[in-house]
């Protein structure tokens, strides 16, 4: 179905590709062309990319420190951001989410609250978010796999919802769950992971003002296939840490098991902290591919955060708790 | 037409077209903007696939000839062994031309320190072994028997092929299982038949 707004025509700045990522996807077609395996590439000219999609508008969004300008990076087009994904539950594929989650209805959505917290309970969407503000954040975005992207998200920071839920003195550790529904999410049909996705943080990480609770994204819903309607985002640490579609939210004493340190602990640490110097044992981490680019990049130690998140590991060795 | 003269003129000529239809496919892709996001990663991975692909086309060459008896079919494993390198070629020059923009320092890291690209590398190098050996004159200057002998690491690549496919992937994939079944069914269609020969030659020694 196609969504069409009252004013649908009207382009904002931030449809606009940038200039640079323009000229950056230009010089990867003239390269690809020269190296002789862009074949038909580097002479079709790149196609529209089209406007499929569009979600809703989110209202009241307040701007912050956190902008492109404070950034000085380009952001990621929308097309690609909401076209390339990694998001099992809809297949393996990183074209699958955005094929086969496209007639997925996050809404109505419920998550349990539950644990070691003064107010535990079912909390429809509306009743969690509604109290908060929602806020953009133009954070960069870096998979354990080497590629990134620069993503203007909107949300509200994951502190303010856990103050509002009253941690007991003893939850130290903040647990996540992914829904579980393989009629919904075909990709769950299979055991590529044990099914439900499962993440979590430590209290400290989960209270920096830079963890951000997510439900959208270029100023609009999360579409299904980045996560609606609500996720994580963790800037400064690997992409699989920032679990979306959530349903529960536990506070828990101990560490609880996340799903990529279950299917591989030597590969996948409870931290993952982006961290160029501590290869993935199957490839280097050194750098990224930013998405839209042609030559990759160093990758930023915590991804660039670490003024804001290095002291949350004072005195850990980041080589053992990677 | 004699039998010959239809495979070289026709039938030949035909399935080297179709061995070319993944490029037609890239080209399209390309037109459509179906490279993905990411058209590096997309191009190295759809560039390894079609290579094992072919891989196990010439591998399944002699189970067929065995199925249908029609000998003919041996003609075009040549072929198919060719194409299965020309797309490990086309693979690799993006891996490094494209991927790692020849950064030689990266690349060889990658080569000692990443078990899966090891890995790749030794198929890669085999498939190297056998395409050059290939030509009537080296299998004339080598010999029918080595030359047999030495075609056989084309199992060993083959399923070289598959574990770097399958390490490549994060957690348990379908599509490299697929791929390992595959090879493993020719594998086994092999181990199969020579454990009958064997079992006839003891018979008749015994006799």
């Amino acid at each position: 179905m196609l969504i069409k707004s009252a004013n649908a025509s009207d382009v904002k700045s931030s449809e606009i590709t940038p200039k640079s990522l323009f000229d950056a996807r230009r010089q990867f077609l003239r390269t690809a062309a020269i190296a002789g395996v862009g074949f038909a590439a580097g002479s079709i000219a790149p196609p529209a990319f089209a406007r499929t999609g569009r979600g809703k508008k989110l209202a009241g969004v307040q701007p912050t420190k956190w902008t492109q300008d404070s950034l000085g990076e380009d952001l990621t087009d929308y097309e690609s951001i909401t076209s390339y994904n990694n998001f099992y539950e809809f297949g393996t594929g990183k074209q699958d989410p955005a094929l086969y989650a496209k007639d997925f209805q996050p809404k109505p959505w419920s998550v349990v609250v539950d644990g070691e917290v003064d107010n535990p309970g079912t909390y429809s969407y509306e009743d969690l978010i509604k109290p908060h503000k929602l806020e953009e954040r133009v954070y960069r975005f870096r998979c354990v796999e080497a590629w990134s992207m620069v993503i203007p998200w909107v949300g509200l920071p994951l502190a303010d919802l856990v103050k509002r839920l009253g941690p007991k003195n003893d939850a130290k550790y903040v647990a996540f769950e992914t829904l579980n529904d393989p009629e919904r999410m075909s990709g769950q049909r299979r055991q590529v992971l044990e099914w439900p996705y499962r993440e979590g943080l430590r209290m400290d990480e989960a209270m920096n003002p830079l963890t951000l609770m997510a439900v959208g994204l270029y100023g609009e819903e999360l579409p299904s296939q980045n996560g609606a309607p609500i996720r994580l985002v963790v800037p400064w640490k690997y992409g699989f840490k920032s679990i979306k579609s959530i349903v529960r939210i536990s506070f828990t004493k101990d560490q609880p098991p996340t799903s990529w340190n279950m299917a591989g602990a030597r590969e996948y640490g409870f931290y993952s902290n982006v961290n160029p110097g501590k290869n993935h044992p199957r490839w280097s981490q050194a750098k990224e591919r930013r998405i839209g680019e042609f030559l990759k990049r160093p990758t930023l130690s915590f991804n660039g955060y670490e003024e804001d998140v290095a002291a949350l590991y004072t005195g850990m060795d980041l080589n053992k708790f990677y | 037409m004699t039998q010959d003269k239809l495979i070289r003129r026709v039938l030949k000529p035909v399935v080297w077209v179709l061995c070319l239809g993944p490029l037609g496919g890239l080209a399209w892709l390309a037109y459509s903007g179906g490279l993905t996001a990411n058209p590096i990663e997309f191009l190295n991975r759809y560039l390894g696939e079609w290579a094992l692909k072919f891989v196990i086309f010439a591998l399944a060459i002699t189970p067929l000839r065995g199925l249908t008896g029609w000998a003919g079919l041996t003609r075009f494993r040549r072929l198919l062994g060719l194409f299965a390198f020309f797309y490990v070629v086309l693979h690799l020059s993006s891996y490094v031309g494209l991927d790692q923009y020849f950064d030689w320092n990266a690349i060889w890291l990658d080569i000692t320190k990443r078990t899966y690209i090891t890995v790749g590398m030794v198929a890669a190098v085999i498939l190297l072994a056998l395409a050059v050996t290939s030509t009537k004159g080296m299998i004339k200057r080598i010999g029918g028997k080595n030359w047999n002998r030495l075609h056989k690491l084309v199992y060993l690549a083959a399923a070289a092929g598959c574990l770097h496919f399958f390490m490549m992937r994060k957690g348990v994939q379908l599509e490299p299982l697929m791929y390992g079944g595959a090879v493993l069914l020719l594998l086994g269609y092999r181990l199969v038949g020579y454990l009958k020969k064997r079992r006839r030659k003891s018979r008749l020694a015994v006799a």
